[in-house]
């Protein structure tokens, strides 16, 4: 499970970094998803990997899973959805304003958009 | 418990709350309750400070869960200076911006406050998670304000800044996890506790942890190679807002500060003193590139952002060399700095202002029009900032010269001073273009038929004269001032206090 685990984080990761590191907004705002997909992941993983544990406490004196990662990474996830819809506010914007996708403002046809 | 320590989040908190439910209508009360937000917001951090003077470190237990399980705030020396500090500074921003610049956009008092709550936050709290967190509000107010109004520049360098710093947090968060898988615990105190015990096989995770956790705070405060985004987004902002982040660099240098010296400082065995030599070589780095780009700016805005790489090179040279004196300097340099590049924007923008299309380039342009007022403002800011006697600079940087060890004093005295050589260079050159190379008075009159309106105005006098008055104020109090951060210095070096201070006062009411 270690490695599954492991395998899927580490996947999502340089898929976010790759998208992350593009020429267009959307490509980069989807890289930053899925960036905090795999931190959000990883983040859930750090009290140990355990497979059936009790939630919170065991009378049985039994595994349960450590609470406070998961109280974590929910306040990571709300801030990461927040910052997700910003950003998608934002490339429109850009879209609008710049007249071009590009993260520099460049238009596709000419090598460099004047500065205004 | 004494419930002033979380009085500068939560007036912030309830006023930008307000503030942003009250958007339309007149913008007078929003003005007025901002300010008086701002002016309360000064008067705690002065109470936080006269308390923290007796040395003692007290904590804030949120919610009374008592540390190491519950978040707490935690007031020391150091934290209290730096609420007072952007209390002071955010005071002068808006003022300034009150005279106008806010009815620019939407919703600028009360992102401003936000941007406050999350500032006092970073500086109050002893928890890392929280740290986050608050550095998480500050930055997506700081989105929003740095776009304030518009435009193209804005647009553009802000779509930059935003996906640097969601990067940024996504490391942040990675370093946390490791750092709570290897040591256990993420409240400050408890950390520097544990990080001597550790056994050797998570000694390297922990290392890593710590050294994203650099990276991270290294962007914040515009370090070496992450330091290109900050001109062309300070540049770019509105001048009050520009102001206000000149203390954002700052968040990142404190949470150096206390990260690297608290969790990670001479105590923690292996883990001892991990930043320092990275910093140190960086800073220096960061100082000689700052000078040049001083140098090279062709626009006072441009420029005035290189002082601040300039000045973050000096703050982190001052973390570099890792002793007393040196981090006492610091604190001092930090206060002068921030407030003077604060004022500096704010000038700037005053200039630009009535130099019509010339506006903040540095080009032969209409002269301004209060080239007395302007003119001394500008004078006394460049030589407090370049660190020319009789301003505040000097004695900032005199008092970090003196602290180096001579092993240190050969690579910082000729890199520092030629840096200061740069910025006086480079502003008396922009200085004598701006001021007295302007064109002759035929354009003059002319500009003043076109409708602009006479001087600056009141309120933009007031808050240029809280920031850049500030350095003679400085220098006259430098006696009593630089005490009190030589002994908040002593204070964060005493690791064992702040441990007591929070986790021995919990065992002892436990047992009674």
């Amino acid at each position: 499970m270690e490695a599954l685990f492991s395998m899927t984080t580490g996947v999502l990761a340089a898929c976010g970094l790759f998208l992350a590191l593009r020429g267009r907004t959307f490509p980069v705002v989807v890289g930053l998803t899925l960036l905090s997909y795999a931190v959000n992941l990883f983040l859930f993983s750090m009290g140990g990997l355990d497979t059936g544990g009790a939630v919170v406490l065991d009378d049985k004196g039994g595994s349960h899973a450590d609470p406070l990662p998961q109280a974590l990474v929910l306040t990571a996830i709300v801030i990461g959805f927040a910052m997700t819809a910003f950003s998608v506010i934002l490339a429109m914007r850009a879209r609008g304003d710049l007249g071009s996708d590009h993260v520099n403002g460049n238009r596709v046809d000419e090598p460099r958009e004047e500065r205004s | 418990m004494n419930h002033l320590i979380v009085l500068p989040i939560l007036i912030p908190l309830f006023s930008g709350l307000g503030l942003l439910l009250k958007r339309e209508g007149p913008a007078t009360p929003r003005r007025l309750i901002a300010l008086a937000a701002t002016v309360a917001l000064l008067v705690c951090g002065v109470l936080l400070m006269r308390q923290s003077a007796s040395g003692i470190i007290q904590y804030y237990a949120l919610g009374d869960w008592q540390p190491p399980f519950g978040i707490i705030l935690v007031l020391d020396r150091l934290s209290a200076l730096m609420v007072t500090l952007t209390a002071l500074l955010a005071l002068g921003s808006l003022c300034y911006a009150s005279a106008g610049s806010d009815e620019e956009g939407s919703n600028f008092h009360g992102l401003f406050q936000l941007q406050l709550m999350g500032i006092n936050g970073a500086f109050l709290t002893g928890d890392l998670f929280n740290l986050f967190v608050f550095f998480e509000v500050l930055l997506i107010a700081s989105y929003s304000l740095l776009m304030h109004g518009g435009g193209k520049a804005r647009i553009h360098s802000g779509f930059h800044y935003v996906v640097l710093n969601l990067a940024g947090s996504a490391l942040f968060l990675i370093g946390l996890g490791v750092l709570y898988g290897t040591i256990g615990t993420l409240n400050m105190a408890d950390m520097a506790a544990r990080a001597p015990g550790l056994d050797s096989g998570r000694l390297v995770l922990a290392e890593a942890g710590a050294m994203l956790l650099l990276v991270v705070f290294g962007m914040k405060s515009a370090i070496l190679p992450l330091y290109f985004w900050l001109p062309r987004a300070y540049a770019a902002a509105p001048a009050p807002v520009a102001a206000l982040f000149a203390i954002l660099t700052k968040v990142g240098i404190y949470a150096i500060l206390r990260v690297f010296t608290l969790i990670f400082g001479p105590q923690a065995g292996s883990l001892a003193n991990l930043a320092q030599p990275w910093v140190w070589w960086l800073a220096l780095a960061t100082l000689a590139l700052g000078g040049i780009g001083v140098l090279s700016s062709r626009d006072l805005r441009t420029q005035v952002a290189y002082l601040i790489i300039i000045s973050v090179g000096t703050l982190l040279a001052g973390i570099g060399m890792n002793s007393l004196d040196a981090h006492g300097a610091l604190l001092y340099y930090m206060v002068h700095t921030t407030l003077i590049t604060g004022g500096l924007f704010l000038l700037v923008d005053s200039i630009a202002r009535q130099r019509g299309k010339a506006g903040a380039r540095i080009v032969r342009g209409r002269s301004v029009q209060q080239v007395a007022l302007l003119g001394t403002l500008f004078f006394v800011a460049a030589l407090a900032v370049a660190g020319v006697p009789p301003f505040s600079g000097a004695v900032g940087k005199a008092l970090l010269l003196q602290a180096a060890t001579p092993d240190q004093q050969a690579w910082l005295w000729p890199i520092l001073l030629s840096s200061s050589l740069a910025a006086i260079v480079a502003l008396s050159r922009s200085g004598s273009t701006v001021f007295w190379r302007a064109s002759g008075g035929g354009e003059r009159s002319e500009s003043r038929d076109s409708g602009d309106a006479p001087g600056i105005g009141a309120l933009r006098t007031l808050g240029l004269l809280l920031l850049i008055g500030a350095s003679p104020l400085l220098v006259a109090f430098a006696g009593p001032l630089s005490a009190y951060t030589e002994a908040a210095a002593d204070q964060l070096a005493d690791h064992e206090a702040y441990i007591q201070a929070i986790l021995e006062r919990h065992r002892t009411e436990g047992d009674s």
